[in-house]
């Protein structure tokens, strides 16, 4: 599905005395059909970096990422941008900034139209609207109509999966989608993502900073460290033998809900 | 156990016009223990950091107090004005990590002078090379060297300029500190670093309790001694940490728990739950329980009557219907 092969990405900072920062370092991975894997690391680490690569966001200084074969930074037609839009999706942390502020929030779904095959007509549209947001488990009376500001951030990020729901896509990036969200409704954006997968086979790069959170929902975890993917493997794996150095940090580092730090007096 | 600190009934709203206001902090109880760690903990918007705020009395309009004592020491501050407070009670004794605080460094001075003039304006230390030493002393205890004082903060990582904050905070040992968030910002390899440095200035004494303020109970787990539940502007639980932990009875305590993920094959057995609907409004709150629009266990009394924060067992208290009525029978 996803095939990201020794991706980098530098970026060069100063006018006179040039530095480079190698924000991306030989990164390569896999996400089959279905997957639900973790980007893990703690800020600065180059998670967002490479989720915005992929999206086709941020062009890598050397590497490739292949989306169902095809070389993404390749695609030229309109047609093919436009359905590698139309497959891949991305969630953003902040989901205010995903809107404009000064429309209402019908048009970011509405807006999700212009990247289907065919026409539909206005019925079809407002069904399809309404049924999505039922999906998200949001009620399309007390949405529709309404201001970006109006809503909750859970809400809002819901309703960016509702989008999902609309589109149906491939392959969710999802760039900590919950770190602005209570933990009371982050349950609730994680169960849509499950959902997704399971019913739709939908894949699901998750980027998170928490190890909980990952070890929670994913397949698979990878972990990032200065720019490099530098252990994966399954979360239960990561948690009880982590081989390198920084995993086992992070590990350690976690808060837990149901013993007390052992090296924490 | 003594008590170091009182809040009786306190309630400060945001006054927004003439018949607008929201009741940030309405109708809280709460003791502070001397020597404890008493963790707050309740989701953005419900009172928290406006409860932090009115405790040391940091009130500025539109905020106002409108009814209840604040208490330290036999001295009811709420009553103070602002020089007294000064003089008696910020610094000495009560400080706070403000939410944010690392982030509110004045980004052209150097950490020294900054600490210079929170010395000699805000706390009134005048002498030089007192507050000198003072400063070095303090840096040291947060495992900072004294070249810090020579720098800016955009020197500094993100844990050392809250280390710096906390050094601050801390210069003239006050009884209680009370910290807002102050790990949130961090990744969790520093939020471990400064927490440990929290518990240490405590064991020496250098700060006698901790009000800690948070959103995120598996932090508590790890630090604190007892637990404060907020919602809505009110406390709705307080237990100790593992009373609460292991036997939640209020049903947004129950929820908040459920809602966390950390680590541990405890949480994929548990699975993970969610609270449906969102926090009520603070400017008109529902009537009765404040929770009850979004409680599974609602009767007719919770839209009616609001449950006053009860003792339903030794140390640990709730405010919910399905509590009082027992104890009533019994």
């Amino acid at each position: 599905m996803l095939d990201v092969v020794k991706l980098n990405k530098v970026y060069v900072v100063g006018l006179f005395k040039r530095k480079y920062i190698h924000a991306v370092v030989d990164v390569s991975f896999k996400i089959r059909e279905g997957e639900l894997v973790s980007l893990v690391g703690e800020s600065g680490s180059g998670k967002t970096t490479t989720a915005r690569m992929i999206l086709r966001l941020l062009r890598p200084t050397s590497g490739k990422i292949f989306f169902e074969g095809k070389d993404v930074w390749q695609l030229s037609k309109k047609e093919e941008i436009k359905d590698f839009y139309r497959k891949v999706h991305g969630i953003f942390q902040d989901p205010y900034a995903s809107y404009n502020p000064l429309y209402r929030v019908d048009r970011i779904l509405y807006q999700a139209f212009n990247l289907f095959d065919r026409e539909l007509d206005d019925k079809e549209k407002e069904e399809l609207v309404k049924e999505s947001l039922k999906a998200v488990g949001l009620n399309p009376d007390e949405i529709l109509g309404k201001y970006p500001h109006e809503l909750s951030g859970g809400q809002r990020q819901r309703l960016m999966i509702a989008r999902c729901y609309m589109l149906k896509p491939k392959l969710i990036i999802a760039d900590e989608p919950t770190s602005m969200i209570d933990a009371s409704s982050r349950a609730g954006i994680i169960q849509l993502l499950n959902s997704l997968r399971d019913n739709y086979k939908t894949s699901v790069l998750f980027i998170t900073h928490d190890l909980g959170l990952a070890y929670y929902v994913s397949d698979r975890i990878m972990i990032m460290y200065r720019g490099r993917i530098i252990e994966e493997g399954e979360p239960d794996e990561i948690l009880s033998h982590p081989q390198h150095e920084y995993t086992k940090m992070l590990v350690r580092s976690a808060p837990l809900l149901y013993r007390k730090w052992e090296d924490f007096v | 156990m003594s008590t170091l600190l009182t809040v009786r009934d306190l309630r400060a709203y945001y006054i927004i016009s003439k018949n607008i206001a929201v009741r940030a902090v309405d109708g809280v109880n709460l003791d502070i223990m001397m020597d404890e760690v008493l963790g707050v903990v309740g989701e953005s918007g419900c009172g928290k950091t406006t409860l932090a705020n009115t405790i040391i009395m940091n009130i500025r309009p539109p905020l106002h107090i409108i009814g209840g004592d604040v208490v330290i020491e036999g001295r009811n501050i709420t009553r103070m004005r602002r020089e007294e407070l000064r003089e008696k009670v910020w610094g000495r004794l009560i400080s706070i990590i403000p939410q944010s605080a690392l982030n509110s460094l004045p980004p052209v001075k150097r950490i020294g002078d900054f600490m210079f003039d929170v010395m000699r304006y805000r706390l009134g230390v005048k002498d030089k090379r007192k507050a000198l030493e003072l400063a070095r002393q303090r840096l040291e205890d947060v495992k900072l060297p004294p070249e810090t004082l020579g720098m800016y903060p955009h020197e500094l990582s993100g844990g050392m300029k809250q280390r710096v904050v906390i050094a601050i905070a801390t210069l003239l040992e006050p009884r209680l500190l009370i910290a807002d968030e102050p790990t949130s910002a961090l990744d969790v390899s520093t939020q471990k670093v400064i927490l440990r440095i929290l518990l240490e200035l405590k064991r020496r004494r250098i700060l006698r309790s901790i009000l800690f303020i948070t959103h995120d109970i598996a932090i508590l787990r790890q630090i604190a001694d007892r637990i404060a539940v907020m919602y809505a502007g009110k406390v709705i639980e307080v237990g100790s940490m593992e009373e609460i932990l292991d036997n939640p009875l209020h049903p947004y305590t129950k929820a908040l728990i459920n809602s966390v993920i950390t680590p541990e094959p405890e949480i994929r057995r548990r699975g993970l739950s969610y609270i449906p609907g969102r926090p009520p409004s603070l400017i008109r709150p529902p009537p009765g329980c404040r929770f009850h629009p979004r409680c599974s266990y609602a009767m007719r009394i919770c839209q009616q009557r609001e449950p006053p924060l009860c003792e339903v067992k030794e140390g640990h208290w709730v405010a919910c219907h399905l509590y009082l009525e027992e104890s009533n029978r019994g």
